[in-house]
């Protein structure tokens, strides 16, 4: 039996919600003992790591990425990652879902498959089919879907399933070309933008169907004020929705975006900052369920553009939990809360084994440092690229160690 | 055309002392420039009028230097502007027409800088239908670069220009009413202007159907209208922008004809405007749709081929001063 026991530790259990002081023991890849671990426990261990006071919380669960990117990913705390369906091809098929979800050494990841052929918007994908295959879930990717028949036919299937839509919330029409939220920014920088209701335009109409249909949606991403109040009202009447947001969306607003900072150009784009306070009070109030980090690396050749030009998207994984803890530091939520954002809440989403300190759980375990100070540099985070609209940002909590089903990593 | 009013008296813009008239490498927008600042360059137009003036028109100050007009986007108007004004200052002027070869847009853009770096230019005049672009140029290249107009960005020094001709018929530009009406959202002509002329302390009133203004445009410090009739009320320039035709059915406006009628410059709704009221247009015109031939063709109220003139001008000017720190002119970095 391979034994290894952290001890000196501050626990943070995010299903039970606490805090505590102990450590953990990990027997063959599962957790055997968590807390306040008995001394004897520790000595009869092969390897004793003294955490000299840092966290322990489960590795992170990250319910949005683009891209797999284990480096990124370690680097950042996460042990499990969710890939949306956007790629070359688009995850539309059975196969395609087997090969992800057999995951990698370094990461589980589990793959959410496109709900519509190619990504298109025009026919229904085989979902039955891609569950088999190992799809967690089914996402309209980084588009809406327009056609409201299709959506409505979609959820209903879904539905029967049991299967999480998860949609990306942006009216098209409203939309369109912009590359900005309506705003004086956008103004400024003569950059077509669209109004920040196209959000809750795309969510009023999917809530109505996912009521209708008794589905569960999952709005992968949500920035503005009036999306959120929406959803608030929709779960206080019992529909099944839940919804995300990634660090970037509750800290910058609009204003990072000049002068022509391609690395802030998001989809959804960054939102003004009456949104952006909307977004932080509906963490705290519990409207939004769970942080994510939104991982879509991008190179130069789709970075190094006119502003309009350029493809959104950011590389989140490996700064996630050190922007997240931010929200603690301000007294938005509690550590275990924060935890449970991160962890225990995507992965009961999406059915998953992981994001627990439960004992007899995968032994998915991160050692963090919460006190530790350093800077985001773009040019030297880890994985596949450094598009982050944080850089030379001086954050605080850094992940030590990452230790996947047992495994320290890295 | 009437002969211009002289110029006025000292400008109230004077460079303080101890500031530098113009501490920037490139000139690629209004935004961020001061009220001295901007000043300083339409001082420096002004000299510059009488030259093209005069049967000869060279003054070879700039001679050895090579500028590259880059033009990514069409344009004749503007490059040939920006062509005189480098050839009368002596410059060797090579005019690159970007938008009808192979390098449009994507990291060709940056490639295109570097190569045009290489060639060694000593000015690059940038246009782009990309916000943004001119400024990445600039960030790539060792020699100053001005901005041609960005998108619906800027265009800076149409705004010079544009002040420049409003400072000479009017007297004047702070304090003064000026109404800018038209496609104000697609239009890096009325963003520049609106940043010059607000930093001048002028009154700013832009007017369009709400599908042409751009969102929080008042927090530019200009006044918002819909209403062509009720912001012409006390202007003393009515600067009247291009309309894209292809955003005139269905997409922004409903025709043609409800345009004219609603956002038309007649001669009949200049009235509502102070009685010298000045008109201002950056051409090429729509004549019978944003304004109409008799408004346009008047002498006496129309600036719009003076504007071209100081064009000219100003961007002899811009070319100068830009130019100064690499010819070692004294007191230049």
């Amino acid at each position: 039996m391979n034994r290894l026991a952290i001890r000196n530790a501050r626990v943070v259990d995010p299903v039970a919600g606490t805090l505590v002081e102990g450590g953990v023991l990990i027997e063959d890849g599962l957790l055997a003992a968590v807390g306040d671990v008995d001394d004897g426990l520790f000595r009869r261990s092969d390897a004793v790591a003294d955490a000299r006071g840092a966290l322990v919380l489960p590795g992170l669960v990250d319910a949005c990425a683009f891209a797999v990117d284990p480096a990124a990913a370690a680097a950042g705390g996460i042990t499990t990652t969710l890939l949306m369906p956007d790629h070359a091809p688009p995850l539309d098929q059975p196969a395609l879902i087997r090969e992800i979800a057999a995951g990698r050494e370094s990461l589980r990841v589990h793959p959410i498959a496109a709900a519509t052929r190619g990504l298109a918007g025009q026919e229904m994908a085989e979902l039955g089919l891609m569950k088999r295959a190992g799809a967690v879930a089914v996402a309209t990717g980084r588009g809406w879907i327009a056609d409201s028949g299709l959506m409505h036919r979609l959820l209903a299937y879904a539905a029967a399933l049991d299967l999480v839509v998860v949609s990306h919330a942006e009216d098209a029409g409203l939309v369109r070309h912009a590359v900005a939220t309506d705003g004086e920014t956008a103004t400024r920088l003569g950059l077509a933008s669209a109004p920040a209701i196209a959000e809750a335009m795309a969510v009023a109409r999917d809530l109505m169907l996912a009521e209708e249909t008794g589905a569960r949606l999952h709005f992968r991403q949500l920035s503005t004020a009036a999306a959120l109040d929406l959803v608030r009202a929709a779960k206080r009447r019992g529909v099944r929705v839940t919804c995300g947001i990634t660090p970037a969306h509750l800290l910058l607003s609009d204003t990072a975006i000049g002068p022509f900072r391609t690395f802030a150009r998001l989809s959804p784009p960054l939102r003004s900052e009456s949104d952006r306070a909307a977004c932080l009070a509906a963490v705290a109030d519990g409207t939004i369920d769970l942080l994510c980090s939104g991982h879509d690396p991008r190179g130069p050749e789709a970075k190094r553009l006119p502003y309009a030009n350029a493809e959104p998207g950011m590389a989140g994984a490996a700064t996630l939990l050190a922007l997240a803890l931010t929200l603690v530091r301000d007294g938005v939520i509690d550590l275990p809360r924060l935890a449970a954002l991160l962890t225990a809440a995507p992965a009961r989403l999406f059915g998953l084994a992981s994001g627990t300190l439960a004992v007899g759980a995968p032994a998915d375990v991160i050692l963090v440092d919460d006190a530790a100070p350093w800077r985001i540099a773009a040019e030297t985070l880890p994985g596949k690229a450094g598009n982050t609209p944080f850089d030379a940002l001086p954050v605080q909590g850094r992940v030590l160690k990452t230790i996947k089903g047992g495994q320290p990593l890295g | 055309m009437p002969d211009p009013a002289p110029s006025p008296s000292p400008s109230p813009h004077a460079v303080p002392e101890g500031a530098h008239p113009f501490p920037y490498r490139h000139l690629l927008g209004i935004g961020g420039l001061r009220a001295y600042e901007i000043a300083y360059l339409l001082d420096e137009a002004e000299q510059w009028i009488a030259l093209n003036r005069a049967t000869a028109k060279h003054d070879d100050r700039l001679a050895g230097l090579t500028q590259i007009n880059a033009f990514f986007e069409n344009s004749t108007r503007t490059l040939l502007s920006f062509e005189i004004a480098g050839k009368r200052l002596g410059m060797d002027v090579v005019n690159m027409h970007a938008a009808q070869s192979s390098v449009k847009k994507g990291e060709t853009l940056i490639d295109t800088a570097v190569t045009l770096n290489a060639m060694r230019p000593d000015m690059l005049v940038i246009r782009h239908d990309a916000s943004g672009a001119v400024a990445l140029i600039a960030d790539k290249v060792d020699c100053p670069v001005l901005n041609a107009g960005d998108g619906r960005h800027e265009h800076p020094t149409q705004a010079l220009l544009d002040a420049l001709t409003i400072r000479r018929r009017v007297g004047r530009v702070e304090h003064s009413v000026v109404v800018i009406c038209g496609d104000v959202l697609h239009s890096r002509v009325a963003r520049s202007n609106i940043l010059l002329l607000t930093t001048l302390g002028a009154e700013v009133r832009v007017v369009a159907p709400p599908t042409l203004l751009p969102p929080a445009i008042e927090r530019m410090g200009v006044t918002v209208f819909t209403d062509f009739d009720a912001a012409l009320e006390g202007a003393e320039v009515v600067m009247m922008l291009r309309l894209q035709l292809e955003r005139m059915v269905g997409a922004f406006v409903p025709s043609p004809r409800e345009y004219h009628a609603l956002y038309g410059l007649t001669r009949e709704r200049l009235r509502r405007a102070e009685r010298n009221a000045l008109v201002m247009h950056p051409g090429p015109m729509n004549r019978g749709i944003e304004i109409t031939s008799d408004v346009a063709d008047d002498l006496d109220r129309s600036a719009i081929t003076e504007q071209v003139e100081m064009g000219v001008a100003v961007r002899m000017a811009c070319l100068d001063v830009l130019t100064r720190g690499r010819r070692g002119v004294e007191g230049w970095a």
